[in-house]
């Protein structure tokens, strides 16, 4: 048995054992992402979509399913993934360069030192950190440490690159700035991607299927093909395309949250947005 | 003003004023030198035991140093072995503290009686009791407190246990570990004195000062707790000097 898809999960349930009893976080969740595709994950607060990075990573294994990475059962943590968080935890005793070289010193890449030494800058100069070298963390703004996470999770050319609220943290400009930033990425070099985000504008911009997971225990409630042909800007975000898809994931979201009768179409909804974009589309 | 006066000029400064206050103080008040020693009485004291200070110094310095150093290996492995096991701390917690709440100079004649006329081991021995809690506890509490997220940074790539200690829950515990060794310098030399003057065995400054005791020369009491004070000062800076180098961006982090 092997899985055709870069990263696939089949029927995963997971539970945390508390002092109060198990703790079901996933019931029977199953995602496939195409190799190089950007898959955004959203759901409620608190509904498993971290505990699903942990899964994917090698960090924890789930209590029944099946998790594969590449055609292999994920059973431990594989060199082949880069991670960044909403902490961007850089290593304030290091450098920037010496934070974003990290991965080179575990994984075994192949690359030689001069050859990490390049990529590093030529990384740090793509996300727009030259000059910062030497500097360190925390002589860095929040938005200039997010980047720099982000060149180290790339460092060491990962297949899969797994985001857990990477832009959370950051006010509304940097953010937009860093998606731009993950656009360019990809076009240089393609990865996976698997980004948990609670900003349906971010997951519209940045991926090509979202996931709505739905409330605690959490199973995939609705995907999203986002078909925006071509090199995507901001403005892409505006178009009554892009509102109706937006209104479409606000009501999932809703639905996930039991705030909403199921019953009421999507599409009811995604043509009220793209006709007149409410507030909530908006967020 | 620069940064080296600042650094060594105002402390001088400071540590003058202090000692002509202090000549004022017994002067004003018409002390007699067995009531309370000017520090214009200890000069000639120490020029007179010059060789003996020195080799007295030593002798303090280097088992302070000693003992301090096992306080170091030792608190550092509790401090790893309660940081990363939960039952180890639950279990070591209270007995630490215990420990700690003894008063040391009910230990010394237990320990001059143990290792009867082992001077310098029984030294070093109450040096290293005396500071190595610290140690223990800033520690356990730096590799306890280690965000996940650093831990996850590493382990998703594979990297072992060891490795995680090493790159990362070492240097970021560094910070804690200075802050609790300046403390423990302090004790440690609290420790070797306290040996030295409870259990006096012809050794070390703590000697000198139980000699001025029996012989009543006062002024060679004050002599000693000047000298005391000066090595104490002199140890407390190359701790702080170490932390200069090795978690110096702790520092810069804050500025």
């Amino acid at each position: 048995m092997s899985s055709d898809f870069q990263i696939e999960l089949r029927e995963v349930t997971h539970a945390y054992r508390t002092d109060s009893g198990p703790l079901p976080v996933l019931d029977n969740l199953s995602l496939k992402l195409p190799k190089d595709t950007f898959t955004a994950v959203v759901g409620p607060s608190g509904c498993g979509k971290s505990t699903l990075t942990r899964l994917v990573s090698g960090l924890m294994k789930p209590d029944e399913g099946q998790v594969w990475l590449a055609s292999k059962l994920v059973t431990s943590p594989r060199p082949t993934v880069g991670m960044a968080f909403q902490n961007p935890v850089l290593l304030e005793w290091r450098t920037i360069l010496q934070n974003v070289m990290l991965p080179l010193e575990i994984v075994k890449s192949g690359m030689s030192k001069a050859e990490g030494l390049e990529r590093a800058h030529a990384l740090l100069d793509l996300v727009g950190l030259t000059g910062f070298e030497d500097k360190r963390p925390s002589e860095l703004s929040g938005g200039m440490r997010q980047r720099a996470s982000l060149c180290r999770s790339l460092i060491h050319k990962p297949e899969v690159l797994i985001l857990d609220e990477p832009f959370g943290a950051l006010d509304a400009f940097t953010r937009e700035d860093l998606w731009c930033t993950m656009h360019d990425l990809r076009a240089i070099e393609p990865f996976t991607c698997l980004l948990i985000t609670h900003d349906l504008r971010e997951s519209v911009f940045l991926a090509d299927q979202v996931v709505v997971l739905s409330g605690r225990p959490a199973h995939a409630q609705y995907v999203l093909n986002v078909d925006i042909p071509g090199k995507r800007t901001l403005d892409d975000l505006y178009t009554p395309k892009a509102v109706a898809m937006l209104a479409d994931l606000r009501h999932q979201i809703q639905v996930a949250q039991g705030r909403t009768d199921g019953a009421a179409t999507p599409a009811a909804h995604a043509q009220r947005g793209a006709k007149a974009p409410t507030p909530e589309a908006q967020s | 003003m620069t940064n080296i006066f600042r650094k060594v000029g105002v402390p001088l400064i400071f540590i003058g004023a202090v000692l002509v206050l202090w000549e004022w103080a017994v002067w004003f008040n018409g002390l007699p030198d067995y009531r309370m020693a000017s520090p214009s009485d200890l000069l000639p004291k120490f020029w007179q035991f010059r060789w003996l200070f020195l080799e007295r110094s030593w002798e303090t310095l280097w088992r302070t140093v000693a003992g301090l150093g096992l306080a170091i290996v030792v608190g550092t492995l509790l401090g790893m072995i309660m940081g990363f096991s939960r039952t180890a701390r639950d279990g070591l917690y209270p007995l630490l503290v215990g420990f700690n709440a003894i008063p040391k100079a009910t230990v010394v004649p237990i320990v001059a009686l143990i290792f009867v006329g082992q001077h310098d081991f029984n030294t070093i021995l109450l040096a290293f009791m005396i500071s190595f809690f610290p140690i223990a506890v800033s520690v356990s509490i730096g590799l306890s407190t280690l965000e996940p997220e650093y831990r996850d940074i590493l382990r998703s790539l594979g990297a072992s246990k060891f490795t995680i200690f090493w790159k990362i829950a070492l240097p970021k515990t560094l910070p804690e570990f200075f802050g609790a060794l300046k403390v423990a310098v302090t004790l440690a030399f609290i420790g070797t004195n306290l040996m030295e003057i409870v259990s006096p065995h012809g050794r070390g400054l703590g000697d000198l000062f139980d000699s001025g005791r029996i012989s009543a020369d006062y002024p060679l009491m004050f002599a000693v707790l000047f000298a005391l004070a000066a090595l104490g000062i002199v140890l407390f800076y190359i701790v702080v000097a170490l932390e200069r180098v090795f978690a110096g961006w702790a520092e810069r982090g804050q500025g």
